[in-house]
């Protein structure tokens, strides 16, 4: 196991694998502060305003404060609410959003589960909360919430395809399905990336533009399926309240609130492992030792999710025509083709 | 042909797609880094050092009462009743009765007070004075930790000073009632039973 340091450092039994289990349990909640304070500051940053000021130096410490606040809040679950499965479906939501990590590497030395089929399981588990948001919305017996899950059900499972049609050609390139495997296979310097058509040789470059189509249509399907903007329709406030998530409250509502959060880095990691060489230094050798490693995988992984919020800031909810628009009539076309280009490319090789 | 300008539509409406959303996301990123218009209140923000306010902003109000005539006309502009006043009928004979400037006073101010609490800013009282005694400052900070501290009291009188004019005032009254009548007493109409 020398993808995982923690087996080496303290052997093959349960402890190793219950802080293997606990490293990225601590690292989602230390993500989830920094980006909800990253949300705050870049919202009111791109308004002109100055966001919390308070609460701490330049407000630094009112995602805390939010925590605690949602952790008093009053537990509200409604008379006529099918009560197991409200109950239930916040926890299934974040358990999607967390197993999905069990795959997501953070060094070469540290991937919590090296398995063969990670960038499959990755998008197979993640997509497991439409189910607990499908739950949550038709339990909570409320109109809103009906039509915010029956919302982002459609959405979710339409933009699947097309995300899918992208992992299927980037595994036709770099010839796997495991993460390490396709990180590996980008490492060098930072024109080996598969967004800029892989490693290999002069003929890349007729790689490059399905490569940067695929990015973008995988970009845009990982923006609809985390429920952002500007394809954030089942949680629309203007239009249902609060969609799915309108009945719930404390703790319940937090779990939504975080599994949002987790999934904006799943799938952004997911780009940075697909697409920008994972954890491999864009300069070749240079700062390329287990440590800095972690830096770069997290750092263009929070790149990305600065990216979602800048556009969420950006750009306004497109409606529900627009939406089933681009996703079967514009992404789904231009993912085929890259498919069928790249795989061409592939077997003349 | 037809077809051809569909086509051709269709990979435009991509493009403007795609071209949009970076003129879009170009201008947020102006805004990210650029002047924040924020003010940070109490903190660094002070508006009275730094001579930010507006000229014609309408904060707190002020009486001058040395040129107060005591018209009460504010009190009958104010639609919400902050402004109470109260007057005592000066006395031609009392030599106090003379104003800063020199003009002779009819009524002394023996109360002109200003609920805070209730006064909405709405700039009418100061529009028909007619001596221009009362009118905005620029305080604009009202909070205090009792209710009753914003219940201006406007008036310089004590209430010693008070008693003695109405002593003055009444004895007039008394004077004027006992001598005789030269003309007969005109303001003796009866209630109109209409308005009940």
């Amino acid at each position: 196991m020398e993808s995982n340091f923690i087996l080496e450092l303290i052997g093959n039994n349960i402890w190793a694998y219950l802080v293997t289990a606990l490293i990225p349990l601590i690292f989602v909640v230390v993500y989830a502060l920094v980006a909800i304070l990253g949300e705050l500051k870049i919202a009111s940053w791109v308004q002109d305003r100055l966001g919390p000021m308070r609460t701490g130096p330049w407000g630094i410490i009112q995602p805390v404060a939010e925590v605690v606040k949602l952790l008093q809040k009053e537990d509200i679950t409604p008379r006529n609410a099918n009560k197991p499965l409200f109950n239930t479906a916040p926890f299934i939501v974040f358990t999607g959003s967390f197993a999905a990590f069990a795959a997501i590497p953070y060094s070469s030395k540290f991937i919590p589960a090296d398995i063969n089929i990670g960038v499959f399981y990755i998008f197979a588990v993640s997509s497991f909360t439409v189910i607990a948001i499908l739950m949550g919305g038709w339990a909570s017996n409320n109109k809103y919430s009906v039509l915010g899950a029956l919302r982002s059900a459609s959405q979710m499972i339409s933009y699947e395809i097309p995300t899918c049609l992208s992992i299927i050609a980037i595994a036709a390139l770099a010839n796997s399905l495991s993460v390490s495997h396709i990180i590996n296979a980008q490492s060098g310097w930072f024109w080996n990336w598969n967004l800029f058509g892989g490693q290999g040789p002069l003929y890349k470059f007729l790689f490059i533009p399905f490569t940067l189509v695929l990015f973008l249509v995988y970009f845009v399907g990982s923006l609809a399926e985390a429920n952002r903007n500007p394809f954030d329709i089942p949680e629309g406030e203007s239009e249902i309240v609060g969609g799915y998530h309108t009945e719930y409250s404390a703790m319940k509502f937090a779990m939504f609130y975080f599994a949002e959060y987790a999934n904006m880095y799943v799938v952004s990691s997911m780009i940075t492992i697909l697409f920008l060489g994972g954890w491999n230094s864009p300069f070749g050798n240079f700062l390329n030792s287990p440590i800095w490693q972690a830096v770069w995988f997290i750092g263009k992984a929070m790149f990305f999710v600065f990216v979602q919020l800048w556009i969420r800031w950006t750009l306004p909810r497109v409606r529900v025509d627009q939406l089933m628009h681009i996703c079967w009539k514009v992404m789904l076309p231009a993912a085929f083709v890259s498919l069928i280009f790249i795989s061409l490319l592939g077997v003349i090789n | 042909m037809e077809n051809q300008n569909k086509i051709k539509r269709y990979f435009e409406g991509i493009w403007t797609g795609i071209y949009t959303v970076l003129v879009g996301m170009a201008i947020t990123w102006k805004h990210l880094w650029g002047h924040k218009v924020t003010m940070q209140y109490p903190d660094k923000f002070d508006p009275l050092k730094t001579g930010f306010i507006p000229e014609f902003s309408r904060n707190r109000l002020f009486v001058d009462i040395d040129k107060c005539i005591g018209c009460a006309i504010c009190q009958k502009d104010c639609p919400i009743d902050c402004i109470e006043i109260e007057t005592i009928r000066a006395s031609k004979e009392d030599p106090e009765a003379v104003f800063p400037s020199g003009k002779r006073m009819s009524l002394w101010v023996s109360k002109f007070d200003i609920d805070f609490a209730k006064c909405m800013c709405c700039n009418l009282c100061t529009e028909n004075c007619p001596e221009d005694c009362i009118y905005m400052i620029r305080e604009f900070e009202f909070s205090v930790y009792d209710r009753m501290n914003l219940l201006c009291h406007f008036s310089k009188m004590t209430p010693e000073k008070i008693a003695e004019k109405q002593k003055i005032a009444e004895e007039e009254k008394a004077k004027k009632a006992a001598a005789p009548k030269q003309a007969p007493a005109a303001g003796q109409k009866p209630d109109n039973p209409k308005t009940e």
